[in-house]
């Protein structure tokens, strides 16, 4: 990927897909900060990294796991008065895109 | 030339398997179907801001098993998160595997064909919750609206994804059917389509005969049952065919496969839906499956369709027939190989028992699950009981279908009080006696034509007695005591 070459439609379209609402001035502000970003991936991609391990996780931990036991679920009534709209004891949401 | 015959086809299939644990992937929260909406939820499985998923260890064994039952090779993984903006999961992004699943490169028998299907990976993730859509009126309306119950968002999957080594709606099916088989037999899975443990996609292309390069696939979405499978794939290659023929192109997408009208549609989606910016699950740790564990694992798999079959043709002596090889193959695909066995074992003729497996018993497990990959049930000491009384004589062919089919509309009924009401209540040998008695005096000519020679004639007498009977006679018991009067 080139560093330089980012342009603010992308940075348009990173924020359409986050669903997020940006002003002109923040996509321009947005587009130099992530240029910034990637040059900076750049620079470690001129190393030589052949002896270094892939990195997994940002700690040297791994098969973190917990027994299959059922544990008791929340409140259904306490959880459904935080959604804006419900029905049936389901979440109500406004129609998605894909679907008959 | 017919339009099929210039193409060919090709299929890979992706296979959603729900993992049959108590709990889910990332949560404590059941893992069951049919509960009240919304009552199998918690922070985590609602993607409620600080709540950190711990991986489910049984969930993990039993991708080991699956693995290993495909013959995958088991590696070190990595999940990721698959970022979407869709209610169905509120996290808006679903956990996955991505680059680094669990396993990799195993391979599939396809038993009647035969044919090796290459299976490129079999990886972990999260279901997703179930949306409702609700239409008030008509299609484009604006009050339309969905409703999401999230007691199946963060379920344990694995999905199970072919190479494009299928080449028709056939092998399709035969690889589903197999690989269910299979699934069941690692106890990993219940296999129940009905209730949605078993979902699949099928990428679909079709590209001329004598070229080499793959056509264009479309995936077809919402295939629940093996017949949806045949249809949709057949449906959906002979579309690219003719947009194909008539010098048109065929652009990648998702389809939709409508049950009732017949056809594959696409969907409507915006053309970003592919770009899910997987990254690294940072809440999650890496899993690197001990190698003496995983070991242990696949050895204490339970026996697996290929061997099943080889036990039910150790039944029989001698070289099978091809209709004896099929007869073994349906009654692993439909779980009735114990059937057979336990049948056998308690003396039952081999050849008696698999013919009654795989015709009478198949037929009604299937014809119950017509719509579904779930396998029906039937009751299997009833089965048995039913060939015992018919080996032994006590029933005719004919009346152990009837209580056969008898038992699987009603698995309640029991043997005995079905012969009782159906009036098979096997005559005694006197009776036989009797009635052979009578027949010969009142067919004193025949009789002595069919002690000359004339066999036919043996028809003749057993379709008397039945008259006489009203069908209730066991002709083979009569037809033995004819044959030892001739003799003797
Ligand atoms: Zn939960």
């Amino acid at each position: 990927m080139s560093a330089d070459k980012i342009s603010s439609n992308e940075t348009r379209h990173i924020a359409h897909l986050a669903r997020l609402a940006l002003s002109e001035a923040e996509i321009e502000d947005f587009t130099g900060q992530l240029a910034a970003i990637l040059e900076h991936a750049k620079d470690i991609e001129s190393l030589n990294l052949d002896d270094v391990a892939p990195t997994r996780h940002a700690l040297p931990i791994k098969n973190v796991m917990r027994s299959d036991e059922v544990r008791k679920s929340v409140n259904r009534e306490e959880v459904l008065r935080m959604a804006p709209e419900t029905q049936a004891n389901m979440f109500l949401v406004p129609k998605i895109i894909g679907e008959d | 030339m017919a339009i099929e015959d210039e193409y060919i086809i090709t299929i890979g299939l992706e296979v959603h398997c729900e993992l049959k644990t108590n709990t889910k992937l990332f949560c404590g929260c059941a893992n069951q179907f049919g509960s009240e909406p919304n009552t199998n939820i918690c922070p985590v499985c609602l993607g409620l801001p600080g709540s950190l998923p711990v991986i489910n260890e049984r969930a993990v064994e039993y991708a080991i098993r699956i693995g290993s039952a495909l013959s995958c090779e088991i590696r070190p993984s990595v999940f990721h998160r698959k970022n979407y903006f869709y209610p169905d999961m509120p996290k808006d992004y679903q956990v996955s595997q991505y680059d680094e699943p669990i396993c990799v490169n195993g391979k599939l028998e396809l038993p009647s064909f035969p044919k090796t299907v290459r299976i490129e990976r079999a990886h972990m993730e999260e279901d997703t919750g179930k949306t409702t859509h609700v239409g008030t009126s008509g299609r484009i309306h604006g009050a339309d609206f969905s409703l999401v119950d999230y007691n199946r968002a963060g379920i344990p999957l694995v999905e199970i994804v072919s190479a494009p080594d299928l080449s028709s709606a056939d092998e399709a099916r035969e690889y589903v059917s197999e690989l269910r088989a299979i699934l069941v037999s690692t106890k990993a899975s219940d296999g129940k389509m009905e209730e949605g443990s078993l979902r699949v996609d099928a990428n679909v292309s079709v590209r001329p005969l004598g070229t080499e390069k793959l056509g264009t696939r479309c995936e077809i979405k919402n295939l629940n049952s093996l017949r949806s499978l045949g249809r949709a794939i057949n449906y959906e290659a002979r579309r690219q065919m003719e947009a194909l023929s008539a010098g048109q192109s065929i652009r990648q997408e998702t389809r939709h496969w409508n049950e009732d009208q017949g056809v594959t549609s696409a969907l409507r989606s915006k053309e970003e839906a592919y770009d899910y910016r997987y990254f690294p699950e940072p809440d999650l740790t890496p899993l690197d499956p001990d190698m003496d564990e995983v070991a242990t694992i696949a050895r204490a798999l339970g026996i697996l369709p290929p061997a099943r079959r080889l036990r039910l043709r150790e039944l029989l002596d001698g070289e099978l027939t091809r209709s004896e090889l099929e007869q073994v193959q349906t009654c692993v695909k439909f779980d009735l190989d114990e059937h057979v066995l336990d049948a056998v074992r308690t003396g039952v003729p081999a050849r008696l028992a698999l013919a009654r497996g795989s015709n009478e018993l198949a037929s009604y497990v299937n014809q119950a699950t017509v719509d579904s990959f779930e396998v029906a049930e039937f009751p299997r000491g009833k089965f048995i009981e039913v060939i015992s009384l018919e080996s032994q004589g006590k029933v005719s062919s004919t009346q152990a279908k009837t209580l056969l089919s008898r038992i699987a509309s009603n698995h309640n009924e029991e043997v005995s009080a079905l012969i009782e009401e159906l009036g098979y209540k096997a005559a005694s040998q006197d009776e036989i006696s009797e009635l052979l008695d009578r027949l010969i005096s009142e067919n004193s000519m025949e009789w002595e034509r069919l002690c000359a020679g004339e066999n036919q004639l043996a028809g003749f007498f057993i379709g008397k007695a039945m008259k006489i009977t009203n069908g209730k006679v066991n002709g083979k018991t009569l037809a033995s005591e004819m044959a030892a009067r001739r003799l003797g």
